[in-house]
């Protein structure tokens, strides 16, 4: 089995896009959306939800008032300024509350209770391209890191109670603790980047953190017409960090316009977007991954 | 600028974020700022910081953004369990002493919160507080503009605290302009805690509308209004704008797809320094968000809540 995680760095690069047409490519997967706080493979995949459960993590303090003696020590102890009086009452902010519990420890009439969160859900769906593991963070509620590897065992579970070939990763934006948690572990990083100073910028860090934590990785260019001199700059990126180049994609104004569609770009067209996606998928499919190397 | 109450009468920090990555929040806020010239300009995208690319500061300041963590103590130190006992995140584990082995504790950086309860609640003072660096917050100037931002190293976890440091660069008493981090969760929150207003940049595919709604549920939790831009808004649907109206949300710019916009931006060149009418398009923005904020915080008075 191998997990291939796609990822960027920066957002709105079309890694949800690419990643859905995975779906339609890849034989004997299991797909994961891993982005979830801003979740969108769902709208390309059209899950039926087999299963639901609840994401339960952390917890926030209440004060009760009618116990409370308005001394302020929990107010002095908070260090994320989440207690604050008004009119003789302490009252606790939930957005603010790290869930510490320090409060709830040094109250002298111990009126201060932790209070699990309900902090959003996941699901086990299956699609017309086979199983789905997704989920939905409530709003306003942290911990995505660990609906990230709570979804992620999910998924390879099931890859491996039904002797899947991949798990196939649609991870989030940026380089934090939602995608630490995608990325470790995984036998292939696909960054989808796109040839803009920031697209670059961003894709360096993601490179960086790919070596970080020894994960091999590779790029695809997504609207690399845009500005063929930056898509050329990626390549030599590519053969600089040791990354494998996986391909390009060409700008299109239907790409946008499809998803309206509600299906995988490579179902919706034959064009030359449709084209340079599947060469991508052929390219990744080759890649030696983690554990090749490792055994070979 | 505050009231005797603490509402904002006049429109100081205004926060652009976006729920979906890559509709263009940081074109937004750039070209605002480089239109409205005397501003400070924060970038709390500290994960991946681009707004720098665009508004080419010179960054004459370089502060390193630290978290405190336990160390223990080890001749102090009984063993006892409490410490790792109190931490609600798992950030310590305490292995007890046997005939073999003297005991030890296990401190795990990443996991820490930095909340003090280890510190704090040791019984035997055995536990001093040590920085570690997660990043470095920048400032300087970009012309007029003051310029900060913060970049979290690669392989940290944790943007929350490095953010609340940039933030701290904000002077209450000049327009503010904040580029947000996407999403919908921790860095979010704190990058809009404290905004007066906040500008939703989207793009009308459903992908843009999914991620909308959803940010549009975090500013009603945190009470902070707000106003659309519409990026890109020829191409895709109308889901987008019916949703807008349905829930009375004003639409205050739509910028069309153009490939010309693009192709600059990719090199980091800014619209509104090619292009006069779309200098004066983000100076209406700037008053439209001015005119909104002060609307909805007279209703807000209205309803009692002012």
């Amino acid at each position: 089995m191998k997990q291939i995680v796609v990822i960027s760095g920066k957002g709105g690069t079309g890694k949800t896009i690419f990643t859905a047409s995975l779906a339609a490519l890849a034989k004997n997967k299991v797909m994961v959306d891993c982005d979830v706080d801003a979740a969108d493979l769902h709208l390309l995949l059209n899950p039926r939800i087999v299963e639901k459960h609840e994401f339960r993590s952390g917890k926030t303090a209440w004060i009760d008032p009618a116990l409370c003696i308005a001394c302020g020590k929990c107010s002095e102890v908070c260090r994320f300024d989440a207690i604050a009086e008004s009119d003789d009452e302490f009252e606790v902010d939930p957005l603010a509350c790290e869930g510490c519990g320090l409060c709830a420890r040094i109250c002298p009439v111990e009126v201060i209770e932790m209070r699990e969160n309900l902090c959003g859900e996941w699901y086990l769906s299956e699609t017309t391209y086979g199983p789905f593991v997704h989920a939905k963070l409530g709003i306003a509620q942290e911990n995505s890191g660990k609906l990230v590897a709570d979804v992620r065992e999910a998924a390879k579970r099931i890859a491996q109670s039904r002797s899947l070939d991949y798990v196939i990763i649609d991870g989030p934006p940026g380089i934090g603790c939602p995608v630490l948690a995608s990325l470790t572990d995984t036998d292939l990083a696909v960054i989808v980047t796109e040839p803009t100073l920031s697209g670059i910028h961003d894709a360096r860090r993601v490179v960086e953190l790919t070596r970080h934590f020894r994960i091999p990785a590779g790029i695809v260019i997504n609207k690399w017409d845009i500005n063929p001199e930056k898509s050329r700059e990626i390549e030599a990126l590519c053969s600089e960090e040791g990354v494998s180049f996986l391909g390009r994609i060409p700008f299109s104004k239907h790409v946008a316009a499809s998803l309206i569609k509600a299906r995988p770009y490579v179902e919706t067209a034959q064009d030359d977007v449709a084209d340079a996606i599947r060469a991508a998928w052929k390219k990744i499919d080759s890649e030696p991954t983690g554990k090749d190397r490792r055994s070979s | 600028m505050r009231d005797a109450d603490g509402e904002g009468v006049e429109v100081v920090v205004i926060a652009v974020a976006s729920g979906k990555g890559g509709t263009g929040k940081t074109t937004v806020a750039v070209n605002l700022a480089l239109v409205l010239g005397d501003v400070q300009f924060i970038d709390c995208d500290v994960e991946e910081p681009n707004a720098h690319l665009f508004l080419k500061p010179v960054l004459t300041e370089k502060t390193p953004a630290r978290v405190m963590v336990p160390e223990i103590i080890e001749e102090k130190c009984t063993y006892c369990g409490k410490c790792a006992e109190v931490c609600a995140f798992n950030a310590l584990a305490v292995i007890p002493p046997n005939d073999a082995l003297k005991g030890g504790v296990l401190v795990f950086p990443n996991l820490c919160h930095n909340c003090g309860a280890c510190f704090l609640l040791c019984p035997e003072g055995a536990i001093r507080e040590v920085h570690r660096e997660i990043g470095v917050v920048e400032a300087g100037w970009a012309g007029a503009i003051r310029f900060a931002h913060g970049r979290l190293h690669v392989g940290e976890a944790m943007s929350p605290p490095l953010i609340r440091q940039v933030k701290k660069h904000i002077d209450r008493t000049r327009t503010t302009l904040i580029d947000a981090p996407p999403g919908t969760s921790c860095p979010v929150i704190n990058a809009l805690e404290g905004s007066d207003y906040c500008l939703l940049v989207t793009e009308p595919t459903p992908f843009g509308l999914n991620d909308l709604v959803l940010a549009v549920e975090v500013l009603k939790v945190m009470g902070i209004p707000h106003g659309l831009v519409i990026n890109r808004c020829d191409i895709g649907d109308g889901g987008v704008e019916a949703y807008a109206k349905q829930n009375g949300i004003p639409v205050l710019m739509r910028i069309p797809f153009d490939r010309t916009i693009a192709e600059l931006y990719s090199r980091g060149i800014n619209i509104v320094e090619k292009d006069g009418e779309y200098a004066e398009k983000f100076r209406a923005l700037f008053k439209d968000i001015k005119n909104h904020y002060e609307t909805d915080r007279g209703h807000q008075r209205k309803r009692g809540h002012g």
